[in-house]
């Protein structure tokens, strides 16, 4: 179903790209050899280069090049095996030199897509028109003085991938599953920590509308540096509002960098039009151009990790479990590690059940993540194999994971320490049973003149008598054996 | 050929250099001149000749991902104008 905002004159439609920045995980700076690792003391993390001394030569970081090489192979895209660096003039305070080192006529990474997964089961293709190295600037601190802003040039250098999206996206449901998309492809290659918080990830979001059925693109306007997904989502429906309203009242949308307050839900014209983009962009002549073999790029494929994607489909084929089970699963590449030791030479339907429910379920109770959880993979692989053999039965083992999680214990010393073992013996299962029928008489009455709920209650007596341990299958068949003598 | 007046107040604000209003008219004329000198290389033909970029000779030397710089903030703070403890500081810039 398609995405669409009812104004005045009717309906429109969302045209929507986004350009989001990833810092790209490396030691040192793109072209210097100072620390690109977030944090450390005020300029601290600085070279002579990233300061824009005189003189200084940037030299390229092989590390930040492979990284880019990776991510585009992860958007299936094309990989440019000519690339060159820019420079994109302006001024601004934590920008030293005056310009940025960027690719503008030839990027490394050239079009690739995004396939993303939409609430009600569909996928769309999101197309990537680009990807490209580029500097990060430092930072500006505003709240120190009344008269001054300061300085901090630890980020400025470091390297950042600017991946720049086709105006495919069509709803902010959409534009947030790309982005999720994006980050969890990252976070599988290993070339950006996709921390949003951290600044590591951020989006500018291109917007537009138009009448459904229109050709072509009306003007667009940029929210710039938008630093959550639920914040790029928001902003999407504001301006594309606010534009309407424009268009509606017979105005003509400006082109324009556009800011989004959260707090105040709306978007603020940011730069004036005066000072419009002229940026002057012109080959680095500090940088000769970047030259890079095939038989490398295979090097780097070959060596990637298997992508989301890949992984859902095996999930589903090896383990049999749902495609949205293998959605969740594979959502974050530490939970499907888990998952496929957990699952692994023990009863996979098991291992998925446990897993998405009570597993996760401790985990939300204890606020842990993955990484350190409570309960290892083997653990809970062990506590499987206790109901597989019939040890335990399921809900006793609910109780033993909730001890697991507190004590740290495995499962066998806790099942030995509370005797928690199922009891399997008959006779032990049908005195227990024979006490239950005599003491409610009337209701095994009830049940015989028809009342077939009443078997529930039985079980459910005979199992709180026996403390939770008698085996379900054999209480189920002693059960309707007694009961229909 | 001069440049006019708009295009050289423009280039000035772009590259943030004050100009008096004096000044205008001779740098237009002084810009112009310049770009007619460039532009007797329109005058050859380069039909199917490729951009060149560098020599082609030589490829980038790439550095290792390795820390090899950094602490040396009185160093990179040594051309400030005005510092204040670790960090330089810039008349305030208002967004």
């Amino acid at each position: 179903m398609s995405y669409r905002i009812t104004g005045n004159t009717g309906e429109w439609e969302i045209v929507v790209g986004l350009e989001v920045h990833a810092q790209v995980i490396s030691q040192a700076k793109l072209f210097s050899g100072a620390s690109a690792s977030y944090g450390g003391e005020p300029n601290t993390h600085v070279s002579l280069i990233d300061a824009g001394f005189p003189g200084m030569l940037p030299v390229l970081n092989q590390e930040c090049v492979a990284q880019a090489v990776r991510t585009g192979l992860g958007l299936n895209a094309q990989i440019n095996l000519f690339s060159r660096f820019d420079r994109k003039n302006y001024f601004y305070a934590d920008l030293p030199t005056g310009y940025q080192i960027s690719q503008f006529a030839h990027p490394i990474v050239g079009e690739g897509k995004v396939l993303v997964d939409l609430a009600d089961g569909s996928t769309r293709e999101i197309g990537v028109t680009r990807l490209h190295l580029e500097q990060d600037a430092g930072k500006s601190i505003h709240d120190q003085d009344p008269t001054r802003s300061f300085i901090d040039l630890n980020r400025a250098g470091v390297a950042l991938m600017e991946i720049v999206s086709e105006p495919d996206i069509r709803s902010p449901e959409e534009a947030g599953a790309y982005l999720r998309k994006l980050r969890q492809i990252l976070r599988y290659i290993d070339t950006c920590d996709g921390n949003m918080e951290e600044g590591s990830m951020r989006a500018d979001v291109n917007v537009s509308v138009r009448k459904p059925g229109e050709e072509g693109y009306r003007t667009r306007c940029e929210i710039k540096n938008v630093n959550s997904i639920r914040y790029v989502m928001q902003s999407i429906e504001v301006e594309a509002q606010r534009q309407i309203e424009i268009w509606e009242a017979g105005g003509e949308v400006d082109q324009e960098t556009r800011l989004f307050d959260h707090v105040r839900s709306e978007t603020r014209s940011l730069r004036s039009k005066e000072d419009a983009h002229d940026y002057r962009y012109f080959p680095d002549p500090d940088l000769l151009p970047l030259i890079i073999e095939q038989s490398w790029v295979d090097e780097l494929e070959a060596a990637l990790p298997e992508l989301p994607e890949a992984k859902r489909d095996r999930l589903e084929r090896e383990y049999g479990v749902s495609r949205y089970e293998a959605s969740v699963l594979t959502a974050e590449q530490a939970v499907a590690d888990f998952y496929e030791t957990v699952a692994k030479g023990a009863d996979a339907r098991l291992a998925t059940n446990w897993m998405l429910g009570d597993f996760f379920a401790a985990l939300n109770r204890t606020g842990r993540s993955i990484e350190d959880s409570p309960v290892s993979a083997e653990g809970l692989r062990e506590l499987l194999s206790l109901i597989s053999d019939s040890t335990i039965n399921g809900k006793i083992a609910k109780e033993v994971l909730e001890d697991m999680v507190e004590t740290g214990e495995s499962a066998s010393a806790i099942v030995e320490r509370k005797g928690l073992r199922q009891v399997t013996d008959t006779g032990a299962i049908e005195s227990s049973i024979r006490d239950i029928l005599a003491a409610n008489a009337d209701k095994v009455a009830e049940f015989k003149s028809g009342k077939d709920k009443l078997f529930g209650f039985f079980v459910g007596q005979t199992m709180k008598a026996m403390k939770g341990k008698g085996n379900p299958a054999l209480v189920n068949e002693t059960l309707k054996k007694l009961l229909s003598e | 050929m001069s440049l006019d007046a708009k295009t050289v107040t423009r280039i000035a604000r772009l590259a943030r250099i004050g100009l008096e209003p004096g000044e205008v008219d001779s740098l237009g004329k002084d810009m112009g001149s310049i770009i007619d000198w460039v532009e007797q290389l329109n005058e050859v033909d380069v039909t199917d000749v490729p951009p060149m970029i560098g020599t082609g000779l030589a490829t980038p030397r790439l550095r290792e991902d390795r820390v090899t710089d950094g602490n040396r903030r009185d160093d990179v703070l040594s051309n400030a104008p005005d510092r204040e403890g670790p960090f330089y500081t810039v008349p305030k810039v208002v967004e």
